[in-house]
């Protein structure tokens, strides 16, 4: 098709297509476009050249650059690594009594806690730590699994009911009533025995009632007194912290399912060092227990188990 | 050249053959080497195919749209291993069908969200996403605690999968509905047939906390309790060539 139309009007070639009349100019594509379409094609060979691009029988052309995104990202995190290894080393060698002790070091634990506790913690204890039902208050001086800084890392650490095979939490609540150990009415009555516990006013006669069954029942675990176990994280019934709520309600719904609160391990997703500067934050930032005059010894290294991630 | 071209635009059966061969010569360079290429698959230790619960816990993952605002790919860059932790393996959704990677992060990524939080946590956080995390954005949820699962079909459930590739055995799809109950029987024990069919890392409890049915909750909670947690990672060698990609 040498011999094409030119339209008078525009000069420009017409596609030879004619409807009643009107025909179709076959207007050329921009230059500029045309040549940035030759150059992409020209890059693309050039890419395929340098870069990981042709599947083959067995692999792929790695290209001249030998540009791996894996590892990019090893060579990153040695870096990152790299960077962080004074203070890791800090961390690792001091005991935690020892980092609370020097400023500098607190205040580079505290960054780290800070960082670590806002992706991973914040999300059951909340942003400032002050939990919410069913989940620990880390503000507060009451302690489940107790408040000195050992016994923080250790629960970080291993968790509670976690599935670690030294996790703390063998000790469960029973479901008295979901499971039938108590009736219906025991029940009610225990519930005002357990108020009266916290000091608060209850049904005089309900609570004498309860008194044996409490003893019977509950007081293997909660004491006597019902003033808990911090060892096996058995909670004080006689203050004024409820992990499940304090209305009649929620201590009732509590007797009668008996949850059992969980908390994962985090010995898998975080380094030995990053867990003691997270029980480091935990422990000044939400309010600790005060530390025992004589500190105790340097807490063992963890180091096998956790440093593989 | 345009005398020839004539005959596929005055053709439209030339000219659907001739798209048909354009397009194919794509699809076949860029899709059919995934078949036969037996490094696009990392050798890791650890990745089983779904349980019965897991497997109706996805479906319902797929139903309510949650790649939508979830992915469930951690890329290999700094900022999100540190995040969410290893890069993801492609070994890792080789039982998936379809994957689940997603391609927009308006929640978190899940990838590795398997053992991150508790039960009751996912409850909660289903149930009312604001009430353990304020800003949240997701919507709850709550309506997967009350509905009971449906897993009448989850024996052809399975056996389809198995035709597209899933390494189900005859045993595990012969007692995918008694495998499906027995995850959620806390009583089950160490020595269950769940156990002996998925081996010993599968979780056997009661997820939602109503161990008296076994909803949506339970399966949706079960499946997110398990990504990311199977390759053993002690075993996996990421810094082999042949892992290198």
């Amino acid at each position: 098709m040498s011999e094409r139309e030119r339209d008078d009007h525009t000069g420009t070639e017409t596609t030879g297509h004619e409807w009643d009349g009107i025909k179709e100019l076959d207007t050329p594509l921009p230059r500029w476009w045309l040549w940035v379409f030759y150059g992409s094609i020209a890059w693309a060979v050039v890419y395929w050249i340098l870069m990981p691009a042709w599947p083959g029988i067995s692999g792929y052309t790695r290209g001249v650059l030998g540009r791996s995104d894996r590892a990019a990202v090893v060579q990153e995190l040695g870096a990152l690594a790299h960077h962080r290894q004074a203070g890791e080393a800090r961390l690792r060698t001091a005991s935690l009594q020892q980092i609370e002790a020097d400023p500098e070091l607190q205040a580079y634990a505290m960054q780290v806690g800070q960082s670590v506790f806002g992706d991973n913690c914040a999300t059951c204890h909340g942003a400032g730590g002050a939990g919410a039902k069913g989940y620990p208050n880390l503000r507060d001086d009451v302690w489940l699994w107790g408040g000195t800084l050992d016994e923080i890392r250790h629960t970080i650490q291993v968790g509670v009911r976690s599935g670690h095979p030294g996790a703390r939490g063998e000790t469960v609540m029973p479901a008295f009533g979901r499971d039938q150990m108590l009736g219906a009415r025991q029940v009610d009555d225990l519930t005002e025995y357990v108020v009266a516990l916290s000091g608060r006013k209850a049904d005089a006669a309900a609570a004498a009632r309860a008194r044996q069954t409490f003893a019977d029942q509950c007081a293997a675990c909660h004491g006597p007194a019902g003033a808990g176990d911090v060892a096996r994280g058995i909670p004080n019934l006689t203050d004024a912290e409820w992990l499940y709520g304090s209305d009649r309600a929620a201590i009732r719904d509590q007797i009668w399912n008996g949850r059992n609160g969980v908390m994962p391990t985090w010995e898998a997703r975080f380094s030995p060092e990053t867990i003691k500067a997270l029980a480091v934050y935990v422990h000044a930032n939400a309010g600790g227990e005060a530390e025992p005059a004589a500190p105790a010894a340097a807490a063992p290294e963890e180091s096998a188990a956790g440093a593989a991630r | 050249m345009w005398t020839k071209h004539k005959a596929f635009e005055r053709n439209s059966i030339i000219l659907t053959i001739g798209i048909i061969i354009a397009v194919s010569i794509g699809g076949l360079i860029e899709i059919s080497p995934l078949f036969y290429l037996e490094s696009t698959i990392e050798k890791v230790e650890g990745v089983r195919p779904y349980t019965p619960l897991e497997q109706a816990g996805r479906d319902i993952y797929v139903r309510e749209g949650c790649y939508v605002c979830h992915s469930q790919m951690i890329r290999p860059l700094r900022d999100e291993v540190e995040r969410y932790g290893h890069y993801s393996l492609a070994a890792e959704s080789m039982y998936d069908h379809p994957f689940q990677w997603g391609s927009k992060r308006t929640g978190p990524d899940l990838a590795r969200v398997g053992g991150k939080y508790s039960d009751s946590w996912h409850v909660d956080h289903l149930r009312d996403p604001r009430s353990v995390v304020p800003e949240s954005n997701m919507p709850p949820y709550a309506f997967l605690a009350k509905r009971e699962l449906d897993y009448r079909a989850i024996e052809k459930h399975l056996a389809t999968l198995k035709t597209v590739g899933v390494p189900y055995s005859k045993d595990q799809l012969a007692n995918a509905r008694a495998d499906l109950e027995q995850q959620v029987d806390p009583f089950a024990g160490e020595a269950s047939d769940l156990k002996k069919r998925y081996g010993a890392k599968v979780a056997q409890r009661d997820f939602d906390g109503d161990p008296s049915r076994i909803t949506e909750m339970d399966a949706l909670i079960a499946y997110l309790q398990v990504l990311g947690t199977m390759v053993d990672f002690r075993t996996y060698k990421a810094e082999d060539p042949e892992n290198m990609r």
